[in-house]
């Protein structure tokens, strides 16, 4: 059975004026049904750019110069934009860490569910209300009926994230792409959106893709996970596994890091150094300079990611 | 709140409202007859705490819990509009400008956003002299230049890079950079703002570290504000939990996190999430966060707490102290209503 | 360490202006224009402002490649006999002068009210920013005329001619401050909120410093955007008041002086006294505002794309 999603070698590039560089650098995953998985990494990891290459939505200057993307079996990465949109926000749908840039302010949430709904379907308006009220009882939204009359600047944060929840989930779509969807959220209510994006994943039989930089939710909330440093993936394999026996040493410093993790008052595990910025990635392995286990090869080769154990591929020469 | 000795830090009964009504034409409401009518945000209502000489107080709370502004009002950047403010014994909430210049050598503060507390315009060796020079102004130029190679260094960041730029560094470098104008007046006690929670998981814990050695190499008490619950437990000797303004439950960090005692404690550390945990039991808070415009009646907490009673809907809780010596401000824990 | 020219040759400033075939071509014709007006007395072919130099049967020559044109005239004379490329310099040379000059008051007094307003708040800046209002709300040419009619009653008629440039300067310069105000106070608002700002004031450095050492510069990119548009409107004012007969003294002509002089003239034939001197005002106008267009968008930081 072929995957729901499956990214092959994705390579993106942006075009600058002191010439191209590269984004993304051959990232490959799948997606099946009703799966959930993670993507991890620091900012300028090309986590979100990843997210956005799915649903073509690059901005320019960038392109994807590589690669394909499989959605349902079909090619998906050259689609002509007409093409595209209707995919993008109707079989894969994305949430964003500020819910005001999906909302806009002008308009009362019911239009602006109904609209959309009208845009990718033919149905009446009472039809598309009906739809828009079932959608929001799903995403446990109290009193849904008044809701639909309300501004957005009139909800909380929590609540503005549910609406959107609830809007992605208007065309029944196969994949929610979720970008930081809680990053701006306090824990209380971050925990409430985690809980419901679960239950809907495994209620409606939808593929998540969950970015962010919380190694924490991802480990609650996901079954896989891939880990991005500098533009590719360097770990990439079950959630439970990988939380508990990383292999790449940069995976385990980043769990070493997590205050929590060990004794309260002793030093944290730290990685030296910082990410190397996009127009000057180091040769070899991206991570070597940082790393502890860097030996001559690092250097000189690039690793692969391969299997290493307990079924978690890995990009590091050294284990 | 009474202590048998004297704490480094004392706020008492602190009350700082903000009027946002604006001005005449904005407070103008014409609803049952024409009059005037007042908005003000209650930031900080009625909290007292100490802090003693070494060590960290964290005071944690989720977005508009009146943290940040309880940071400023100690800091004196807020008049508090009740209450008092002692250092080492002092009152410091009534100093004028000048009167306020020996204790800005001895508090200071770190930021949030490594962006915007560097000014962009100025070299990192014009933004560490600058206080240096202020506070002395016969310190020679030589004196001056060696102090800022020295905190530079303790900071970790090359000396060599005095003549650059905020834009020249990468955010947990200019993290870094903050670090050191908090330190360089060679303060007691420093006020960090949310100083970890704009940076990545990995530089995180490079600044945790350094700001727990520079406890220990400069003997100094931090007031530690921050929402990442994970964060305090590592990092603080005791924690304070504030809500809408209020404190719910003061106590030290290993009592607070192995045994929470107020229902809000009780809901935010269950909603932490925690690496490799799965599918973990939150607890679920009723209701939606009230403005801190509208305040709720009696216990600030009752509309969103499952075991509210009505004694919650009508009286304000007060700060007891438990047999731990913790602090809790819930009827429930008072009485000792069966809560779990 | 680069240095300062290597980042200026590498800045996003340069080659957005290396790419903006409109930049590059309105900078080079104001270059020519500023080296024109301040070499003015070294370049023209005769000094206007001397009588002795003047006589009045060359007046009305037109320009040399129309009948009756001279070569000893490129560009006519006007009714006095005055030599036209000689005195649009001259005009040119006054223009500046009094645009450049009008700025500098405005800014300055615009920047520290400005300031005032933005950092303080409260009563200080309602008090400020009303007046501006009121000042806004007073067409400026009136404002320019009364001011200008006060002061000529005050120095007397006679003394103006001499008095004119610095007069000139001042009455433009204040009846336009409000535009300054108004920007700064705007990005001061903005900055103040900054963490940088409390961090200066944990340090316990006094309001005076923070406000102008701190703030200000942070809070000067939007002032270059409006100086650069506002000397085009100190020019087109200065050219407005003296049509209008209360500016530059006929002996002594800036561009709206010369404009006035020859308005009388148009009807029976001799255009070029008014069309010259007007031709060239557009042109220079017409430059800086185009320079002052982009550099907004280059320093839009909304714009930016590094």
């Amino acid at each position: 059975m072929p995957s729901l999603l499956e990214v092959r070698d994705l390579e993106v590039k942006f075009a600058l004026r002191s010439g191209d560089i590269t984004a993304i650098d051959g990232v490959s995953f799948q997606l099946d049904p009703g799966e959930r998985m993670g993507l991890v990494g620091e900012s300028g990891a090309g986590k979100s750019v990843t997210g956005f290459a799915i649903i073509n939505l690059i901005s320019k200057p960038g392109y994807i110069s590589r690669g394909s993307i499989h959605f349902e079996g079909k090619e998906i990465s050259a689609y002509p934009p007409d093409k595209m949109r209707k995919i993008r926000g109707n079989r894969i749908s994305m949430i964003f860490q500020d819910p005001m840039m999906t909302l806009n302010p002008v308009y009362t949430i019911g239009f602006q569910m109904i609209e959309t709904l009208k845009a990718h379907r033919n149905i009446s308006k009472s039809q598309a209300r009906a739809i828009a009220l079932e959608k929001l009882k799903l995403v446990q939204m109290p009193s849904p009926e008044k809701r639909l009359a309300q501004y957005p600047h009139e909800l909380s944060g929590g609540m503005r994230q549910r609406i959107i929840i609830a809007i992605s989930l208007l065309a029944d779509p196969a994949i929610i792409i979720a970008d930081e969807p809680t990053t701006a959220l306090d824990v209380t209510i971050q925990a409430e959106i985690m809980d419901l994006l679960q239950e809907l994943c495994e209620n409606e039989k939808m593929g998540l893709m969950l970015i962010t930089h919380d190694l924490g939710v991802v480990s609650q909330v996901t079954e896989k996970i891939a880990v991005m440093y500098a533009g590719k993936i360097i770990e990439y394999g079950p959630t439970e596994t990988v939380v508990h026996h990383p292999v790449h040493p940069y995976t385990i410093g980043l769990i070493g890091s997590i205050p929590g993790s060990i004794e309260p008052g002793k030093d944290l595990k730290q990685i030296p150094g910082m990410m190397p910025t996009l127009t000057n990635i180091p040769p070899g392995c991206a991570f070597n300079p940082r790393c502890e286990l860097a030996a001559d090869i690092c250097t000189q080769q690039t690793p692969v990611l391969e299997e290493k154990q307990n079924g978690i591929m890995a990009a590091c020469h050294m284990k | 709140m009474t202590t048998n000795h004297t704490p480094l830090l004392r706020v008492q009964d602190v009350v700082k409202h903000f009027d946002i009504s604006g001005g005449f034409l904005d407070q103008l409401r014409f609803k049952g007859g024409i009059h005037l009518e007042k908005t003000t945000v209650k930031a900080v209502n009625n909290v007292s705490l100490f802090v003693n000489k070494g060590e960290t107080l964290s005071v944690v709370g989720e977005s508009g819990c009146g943290k940040s502004t309880l940071a400023r009002v100690i800091l004196g950047l807020y008049r508090p509009n009740a209450g008092k403010i002692f250092y080492d014994g002092q009152r410091i909430d009534t100093l004028t400008h000048e009167q306020w210049l020996p204790y800005r050598r001895k508090m200071q503060m770190i930021f949030q956003d490594p962006y915007a507390s560097l000014n962009p315009r100025k070299t990192v060796r014009q933004t560490l002299e600058e206080p240096l020079r202020f506070h002395n102004p016969k310190m020679t130029s030589q004196e001056a230049m060696d102090k800022v190679a020295y905190v530079m260094e303790q900071v970790g960041v090359d000396p060599a890079w005095i003549a650059r730029h905020p834009h020249e560094f990468s955010g947990g470098q200019r993290q870094r950079i903050s670090i050191a104008r908090g330190l360089i007046l060679d303060p007691d006690f420093i006020v960090a703002d949310e100083p970890v929670s704009a940076l990545d998981v990995s530089i995180q814990a490079q600044i945790l570290n350094l700001l727990m050695d520079l406890r220990e190499k400069h003997d100094l008490t931090y007031l530690f504000i921050t929402h990442d619950l994970s964060v305090v437990h590592h990092i603080s000797s005791r924690v304070a939990v504030l809500y809408l303004g209020t404190l719910c439950e003061l106590a030290s960090a290993n009592d607070l996190f192995n045994e929470p005692r107020h229902p809000y404690t009780r809901a935010l550390l269950s909603a932490i999430p925690k690496i490799g945990e799965k599918k973990a039991k939150h607890i679920k808070l009723k209701g939606e966060v009230p403005t801190p415009v509208h305040l709720p009646s009696g216990c600030v907490f009752h509309n969103r707490c499952v075991f509210a009673r009505d004694r919650c809907k009508k009286e304000f809780p007060r700060l007891n102290e438990l047999p731990n010596g913790s602090f809790v401000s819930c009827h429930g824990v008072e009485e000792g209503w069966p809560m779990a | 360490m680069k240095t300062k020219l290597q980042q200026f040759k590498e800045s996003y400033f340069l080659y957005s202006f290396r790419r903006d075939m409109v930049a590059m071509a309105s900078f080079v014709v104001l270059v020519f224009f500023l080296v024109i007006a301040f070499a003015a007395p070294w370049i023209s072919p005769m000094d206007p402002y001397d009588s002795a130099n003047i006589d009045i049967m060359n007046s009305e020559i037109p320009p040399m490649w129309m009948d009756g044109g001279s070569m000893e005239f490129p560009l006519g004379t006007d009714n006095q006999g005055r030599d036209m490329l000689s005195t649009m310099f001259y005009g040119l040379r006054t223009s500046i002068i009094i645009g450049l000059g009008a700025v500098a008051i405005q800014a300055a007094i615009g920047i520290v009210l400005g300031l005032m307003a933005g950092y303080l708040g409260g009563k200080t800046d309602a008090i400020l920013m009303r007046l501006a209002d009121i000042q806004f709300s007073f067409p400026y040419l009136m404002v320019a005329i009364f001011m200008s009619a006060i002061f000529q009653v005050v120095f007397g008629a006679g003394s103006f001619e001499q008095l004119a440039i610095p007069l000139l300067t001042i009455i433009i310069g204040l009846s336009n401050w409000p535009m300054f105000a108004r920007t700064i106070r705007a990005s001061v608002m903005g900055e103040k909120n900054k963490e940088y700002v409390e961090a200066a004031r944990v340090i316990g450095l006094p309001q005076r410093i923070i406000m102008f050492r701190h703030i200000l510069p942070n809070a000067l990119t939007s002032v270059m955007v409006i100086s650069t548009i506002q000397v085009a409107n100190a020019v087109m004012s200065e050219a407005a008041l003296s049509f209008l007969g209360l500016g530059m003294p006929v002996t002594k002509p800036s561009l709206g002086s010369l404009i006035r002089s020859g308005q009388e003239f148009f009807f029976s034939g001799s255009w070029w006294i008014t069309v010259l001197p007007g031709l060239w005002l557009v042109l220079f106008v017409l430059v800086i505002n185009l320079l002052g267009d982009w550099l907004r968008d280059v320093l839009n930081p909304k714009l930016y794309k590094g």
